[in-house]
């Protein structure tokens, strides 16, 4: 399935597919979805039917977090971990706007992929994914103090 | 060349672009400088290169050309490199390209690095977009990384794996070993991704199934769930107050998956299942979640029923909750179970009612579906008045599925004849352009077999279209019955409703109105220029008006009525002696579908009250009593029955396409009895409507046999075949008697093997006169559509000489022309 977050005009902040279609397909996959969900109002329940998936959607502020699962798995469960992805982001960049993600969305998919895996979830803590999450960028960091180190 | 701008700045300059054209403008200049930076080979810069054309990427603009860019950052050793190399990797590149490929030595190196986030990097990219030839080149590494005991890679490693095998489901077994002590760690990391590999294993292999169930896997779950719920606070896992619901739910759908036909995995489950449900809170969407996935498994598994009523109460409370989502969730539980536990949804009958009326349209149409399945004898008026007024209100998409599916439940529960013609006018009035089109011949049968609301029925639908003959099936419904019962509609002779005057004329211009209509479809118009033929018998003053509109039809540019208008033109003139008898009156029509009370076919257009047989009939024929004594009598399982007509007084003949000059019915079976009339011989009807001869000549030769001669009765065998149906044999029998003495009440019963269908049609009479003076004819078809021999046992009973005589042959001595 596939992990979709956009705006509430409608662009696009973050894509993430688990499975292999075509380019073509993914595009016209996006504008069909941001459509059907981007004029539903508040009163409607937070699932959509969708082909042959449910399409599990929740609203942060300005941005639509939308996940895609089959038909077998928990629809409330699926609201938790959209939920448990924002927390993580919260965590690591502290008070995350939708700002952050589009300045920084290299990073949200860091993050992503360090909570899912294959459609998956890989870790429950907390407090260990975001620890993962430091260490790599600690790995970054020096890196590129050394390359900013003149002409060596 | 400057150094290329950073990826920070290129987003806030691309966010000022006013206009898309605007920013189309940045972006191809800047597409340019990377194009011509990656040709220069520049290791420096090539990593922020790519970070750039991503975010290009996800605003949608080609990046195709930055394929091999991410391979060589792969490659490089720096860890900046690597992390944007492999995300580009997975934005950019998948299956389908060839390019991929490349990656799986870079992918192995890294798996073997030394740093765990690059080992994690190349991980996580093999689960996300590995193809089947990377997965089974990597798989080895994969293994061996599932074994080692850093939980971070442990845990990487079984989603990786968990990919591996549904991308090469042959590799499963390679795991097996190694999933032996995922279990007993304690970093509910790798405790969740092992349990998720499980899942697939046994999801997959009905071997790995019962293979966990022996190393007895369910006591391992159950004790690691019990751990979840009793201990303590947790702050790591925990989600408002309930430890790692994720942990929760998939240990419960793995038990589901092992409990499911099985009764000791099952009993074993189930005191941590009655703990989870009653212990869990529900205030939030956490405990929701989890009573959810309790309840699907509890109705999985083979559990003890005090678990299910538990479920289903659960159920019931989340149907009452104010939250949507959760509703949502209950109806579409529920109506998994409707099918199993049907009692203990009823009681919450009242409540998917009510849903019925909700905002949300997900919910609504899950609602209908629950609705649909729980209408029975009792509830069926209730639940029908509330479903029609759904079927008033709801969209467009819903109305189709809503009157098909409240056609099917009047169908099947009508409490009365008149109850059900009021639901499906109603229904017609309501959603009339919705129906489906096969509803209507469906509906046309109903009303022919209703027999005592025909003037009711003829009535209402003539009031309802007076107003508004714009919806197609409604319209085709009442030309119909008005053309076949408009001598009722004049006559005023309703009895279950306040009789309305209606004069000939004023029919005949409803009638005209919907032809001239360019609201009609071609169909329509097919079906009211027959009704108004049809009402030149019934009507006694208006003949000549109809005559008119039938001839004004002839020059028709729609070719169906044209041939329809000259056809009954043709009628008028030169066949007017045949008209009555051809316009009669429908027969009571034989119901070849297997739901609800059918009835026997009576032959005349008086309806004589017709027996009930709700018996599902197994092969699609109807066994009367007789065939059933016959099947008695002649033991064996591979007779078929047969239906024996009532014997009438006129001969009937197999006249199958003059029936369909009479409607445009799409009858699901052939007729059994087509209507009856005088005629000389079936060929010269035929040679007048149609130039198609539908038998062959007899004298084209299939020899004709004896098949019994005993006691002075003798029956004879002539065969045809059919022109249009190689596979239809019409066997004529004669009966003749030799001795001196009448034979009465004579019966001629057969039976054929399975693979035939047989078909008797009337007798010419019971009486054989003796002396050879006379004789019985009897028309047989049969079907024989795998060309077996025919072979036929028959039963004979007759009165002879005062007594009553009874008699089995069998028929074997039939010439091969006439089944081959």
């Amino acid at each position: 399935h596939f992990i979709l977050l956009f705006s509430r005009q409608g662009k696009l902040r973050l894509q993430k597919w688990y499975t292999t279609l075509p380019d073509k397909e993914k595009k016209k996959i996006i504008r069909e979805i941001v459509q059907i969900i981007l004029s539903r109002n508040q009163k409607t329940s937070s699932f959509v039917d969708w082909k042959d998936l449910k399409l599990v959607y929740k609203r942060y502020a300005s941005l639509y977090f939308c996940c895609a699962i089959e038909d077998q798995d928990n629809e409330l469960l699926t609201l938790e971990v959209v939920h448990r992805y924002v927390e993580l982001l919260d965590k690591y960049f502290g008070n995350v706007c939708e700002l952050d993600i589009i300045f920084n969305f290299e990073k949200a998919y860091f993050i992503l992929d360090e909570f899912i895996i294959g459609g998956e979830v890989q870790e429950t803590s907390k407090k260990t994914a975001v620890k993962a999450m430091e260490d790599s960028d600690m790995l970054q960091e020096t890196v590129e103090e050394y390359m900013n180190k003149p002409a060596f | 060349m400057p150094a290329p701008i950073r990826l920070r700045e290129l987003i806030r300059t691309i966010r000022t672009a006013r206009t898309q054209a605007e920013e189309r403008e940045m972006i191809q200049k800047e597409c340019a400088a990377i194009r011509s930076s990656f040709r220069e080979e520049d290791n420096t810069y090539r990593c922020r290169n790519v970070a750039k054309l991503l975010y290009m990427h996800m605003l949608g603009y080609p990046a195709h050309f930055g394929q091999l860019e991410c391979l060589k950052l792969i490659a490089s050793q720096k860890f900046t490199d690597k992390r944007i190399g492999y995300l580009g990797a997975m934005l950019l590149l998948d299956e389908r390209q060839d390019v991929h490929l490349l990656m799986t030595n870079c992918i192995k190196n890294d798996l073997n690095h030394s740093t765990q986030y690059v080992q994690g990097l190349a991980l996580c990219t093999l689960g996300c977009m590995g193809s089947s030839e990377m997965c089974r080149d990597l798989a080895g590494e994969v293994e061996k990384l599932l074994k080692t005991s850093n939980s971070y890679l442990r845990k990487k490693a079984a989603l990786c794996a968990v990919h591996v095998i549904r991308k090469v489901p042959e590799l499963m077994e390679m795991f097996l070993p190694a999933t032996k002590n995922l279990l007993n760690e304690k970093n509910h990391g790798v405790l969740h991704t092992s349990v998720v590999l499980l899942t697939e294993m046994c999801e997959r292999s009905p071997d790995m199934l019962a293979h966990f169930r022996k190393v007895s896997l369910v006591p391992q779950l159950v004790r690691i769930l019990k751990n979840l719920i009793m201990s303590g606070y947790s702050p790591e896992h925990d989600v408002s107050g309930i430890s790692d619901p994720f942990l929760q739910v998939r240990i419960l759908r793995l038990l589901r998956i092992l409990g499911r036909n099985d009764d000791d995995s099952s009993e074993a489950m189930n005191d941590i299942l009655a703990q989870v449900a009653t212990n869990t809170e529900t205030s939030k969407n956490v405990g929701n979640a989890i009573l959810y996935e309790t309840v699907l498994t509890i109705m999985d598994i083979k559990s003890e029923s005090g678990l299910r009523v538990l479920a289903i109460n659960i159920l019931g409370r989340f149907l009452l909750n104010n939250d949507k989502n959760i509703r949502y969730v209950a109806l579409t539980s529920l109506l998994k179970t409707v099918q199993t536990d049907h009692n203990a949804v009823q009681r919450h009958r009242s409540t998917i009612v009510d849903c019925l009326k909700d905002l949300d349209v997900s919910i609504k149409r899950r609602a209908m579906e629950l609705s649909f399945a729980l209408v029975n004898g009792n509830n069926v008026r209730g639940m029908m008045k509330e479903l029609l007024y759904f079927l008033d209100s709801c969209e467009p998409e819903f109305k189709a599925d809503c009157a098909s599916g409240i056609f099917l439940a009047a169908e099947k529960y009508a409490p009365s004849k008149r109850w059900h013609i009021d639901t499906i006018m109603r229904v017609l009035t309501t959603a009339g352009s919705y129906v489906r089109d096969d509803a209507v011949p469906n509906l046309i049968q109903l009303i022919t077999n209703s027999v005592e609301m025909h003037a009711y029925t003829v009535q209402r639908l003539y009031k309802a279209i007076l107003g508004d003959y714009s919806q197609q099936p409604l319209v085709q419904v009442a030309s119909w019955c008005i053309g076949e019962y408009g001598d009722l509609l004049v006559s005023g002779q309703c009895e279950e409703e306040e009789p309305i005057q209606v004069t000939e004329d004023e029919v005949l211009d409803i009638l005209e109105s919907i032809l001239i209509s360019n609201m009609s479809a071609s169909v329509t118009r097919g079906y009211a220029l027959t009704a108004i033929m049809k009402l030149s018998t019934r009507f006694t003053c208006t003949v000549n008006r109809i005559k008119k509109v039938v001839s004004i039809y002839g020059s028709s540019i729609d070719v169906e009525l044209q041939q329809r208008a000259v056809e009954y033109n043709a009628l008028f003139k030169k066949y007017d002696h045949m008209r009555p008898a051809l316009l009669e009156r429908m027969p009571v029509m034989e119901k070849v579908t297997t739901n609800g009370p059918t009835e026997i076919v009576q032959a005349n257009g008086e309806t004589e009250p017709a027996v009930l047989e709700t018996k599902p009939p197994p092969s699609g024929l109807q066994p009367a009593s007789q065939a059933n004594d016959l099947l008695d009598l002649l033991g064996g399982s591979d007779i078929t029955p047969v239906i024996p007509t009532a014997p009438t007084s006129k001969p009937a003949s197999a006249g199958g396409e003059l029936l369909d000059l009479l409607g445009d019915l799409n009858l699901t079976g052939s007729p059994v009895c087509a209507p009856a009339f005088q005629i000389a011989q079936p060929p010269f009807l035929l040679d007048g409507l149609t130039s198609q001869p539908l038998f062959n000549d007899v004298a084209a030769g299939i020899p004709s046999i004896t098949a019994y001669n005993k006691n002075g009765l003798k029956i004879d065998f002539t065969f045809e075949r059919s022109n249009t149906n190689p596979s239809v044999t019409v066997i004529t029998i004669q009966a003749s008697n030799s001795t001196e003495l009448d034979m009465t009440d004579f019966v001629f019963q057969a039976a054929v093997p399975k693979t035939f269908q047989l078909q008797l049609l009337s007798p010419s009479s019971s009486v054989i006169p003796a002396f050879n003076s006379g004789t019985i004819t009897q028309v047989i078809k049969v079907l024989n559509p795998q060309k077996q021999q025919l072979r036929m046992r028959i039963k004979l009973t007759y009165n002879h000489k005062g007594s009553a005589m009874q008699d089995l042959a069998e028929v074997n001595n039939f010439p091969p022309q006439s089944w081959q």
